[in-house]
């Protein structure tokens, strides 16, 4: 059921009342809506300062994180009396007096799988504000299972990328990227920074596609991917298409859900490290076993160890090298100190390879 | 064959530009791949998906003359 508007509420939604797109109408879509916005940074601070102004109805802020000195140059509903205080409950404050008519509900909390079905089936729109790749891909496949519209927003240092999923029938998120980066490949704005206006540029837009959505008016970028450049204040529109595969994968999901484990799915924290072994295991494995050992390392690196018989294949040059890699064979990949031959083993195991054996800390470890 | 390659966020950190002009030999997504993996070894550490004429596409898809290539790869902040 649709909420009137009160007579204040006329008044103070004039402007949206003159616009024949909008209207008493439109104006009531708005105040009947419901959006959870994860995340109460970057990206969240601009979508919700917007949602709250236009006068969404119900807003649900969900954000686990404090307000941090460093979050001032672009967070702008945080000021430094914030520092230390829960981003969600401070919004809610903060916001509360940028609009009385508007209802939140706040989730001090961190999202997991174990809560979001049950917060998600609150909400009519889900708007991604968030900062991680296991975040995002829980928030998808969330809003996959309880068939929920999701506004995703992501940036890197002057550019960001805005996008609707899962709306329709449209693509959802890993219809675009199915499967999450090595962990630690993609940094994050605490990693290696962001100019300040860009999650105000992307922020906007994702307000912008929630009243696309709640209003029913324009064309909203379901099976669209929009990057923009703010350095250059240029924009490109990919087409993405929906993959029934990947999503039939995430509904697969839905009896199991709250028991997913996406910070290891993404890599953020590993199973088990049985294909790791030390200097002295390997002095014992190559006198029962016929194994490959493949040294990363440039030709140059001492030390050279005689009694190894090992191929030298430099990382860079690791690609061009695949057939000297043995296919059945137990391989064991070393380098100076274990970091350069567990990025060759991701890449062989992305190429097919198995069997694959990390030397810990390297050749310096071989006595 | 001449296409138009252009790159996003750390792929073009990584290429140091963000577009250029390349003659490729072969008609496909993964032979483009498997080149710009040679010209540039950092790629094989990124992740990205390709769009050819700005439709995000696999491997497989074949490729014409002066076709436009994009390296998309996913954004990790908000």
């Amino acid at each position: 059921m649709t909420q009137k508007l009160t007579d204040k509420e006329k008044y103070r939604y004039s402007r949206h009342l003159l616009l024949d797109k909008v209207g008493e109408v439109g104006q009531e879509k708005l105040k009947t809506a419901k959006v959870l916005v994860i995340g109460a940074g970057g990206l969240g601070c601009p979508v919700l300062q917007y949602l709250t102004a236009v006068g969404v109805g119900t807003i649900g802020i969900i954000d686990f994180d404090v307000v941090d000195e460093t979050n001032l140059q672009r967070q702008i509903l945080f000021t430094i009396n914030d520092i230390g205080k829960n981003k969600a409950i401070v919004a809610k404050e903060r916001l509360e007096q940028l609009n009385p008519f508007v209802k939140f509900e706040v989730y001090p909390e961190k999202l997991t799988p174990k809560n979001a079905l049950a917060i998600f089936k609150h909400y009519d729109i889900v708007v991604d504000g968030t900062d991680n790749f296991s975040t995002r891909y829980l928030v998808n496949d969330a809003c996959v299972i309880a068939g929920k519209p999701l506004v995703y927003g992501a940036i890197y240092k002057f550019e960001g990328q805005v996008s609707v999923f899962n709306f329709k029938g449209g693509p959802t998120y890993r219809c675009l990227f199915p499967e999450p980066p090595k962990a630690g490949s993609v940094p994050n704005c605490s990693d290696v920074g962001v100019i300040g206006v860009l999650p105000g540029l992307i922020g906007t837009q994702q307000a912008n596609e929630v009243l696309k959505i709640i209003l029913e008016i324009g064309a909203p970028l379901s099976g669209k991917l929009l990057i923009v450049d703010a350095l250059q204040s240029s924009s490109i529109s990919i087409k993405i298409n929906r993959s029934e595969e990947q999503v039939e994968k995430v509904l697969a999901s839905a009896t199991n859900f709250e028991n997913n484990d996406y910070e290891l799915f993404c890599g953020v924290k590993k199973t088990h490290h049985d294909n790791e072994i030390s200097a002295e295991e390997l002095k014992e494995l190559i006198k029962v076993q016929n194994i490959q050992i493949i040294d990363v390392r440039e030709e140059w690196e001492q030390p050279k160890v005689d009694e190894l018989n090992m191929i030298n294949i430099p990382l860079q040059t690791i690609s061009m090298n695949l057939d000297k890699i043995d296919k059945l064979q137990i391989k064991v990949i070393v380098c100076q100190h274990g970091v350069r031959s567990l990025r060759a083993i991701d890449y062989l195991q992305q190429n097919g390879f198995e069997n694959l054996i990390n030397l810990t800390g390297g050749i310096v470890t071989w006595k | 064959m001449k296409l138009a390659v252009k790159y996003f966020g750390m792929i073009a950190e990584a290429i140091g530009k963000q577009e250029e002009q390349l003659e490729i030999t072969g008609n496909s997504v993964l032979e483009v791949d498997v080149f710009l993996k040679n010209k540039y070894a950092k790629l094989e550490f990124l992740n990205y998906k390709f769009a050819v004429n700005q439709v995000l596409v696999d491997g497989i898809k074949r490729l014409k003359e002066n076709d436009e290539i994009a390296l998309l790869p996913p954004f990790a902040g908000g």
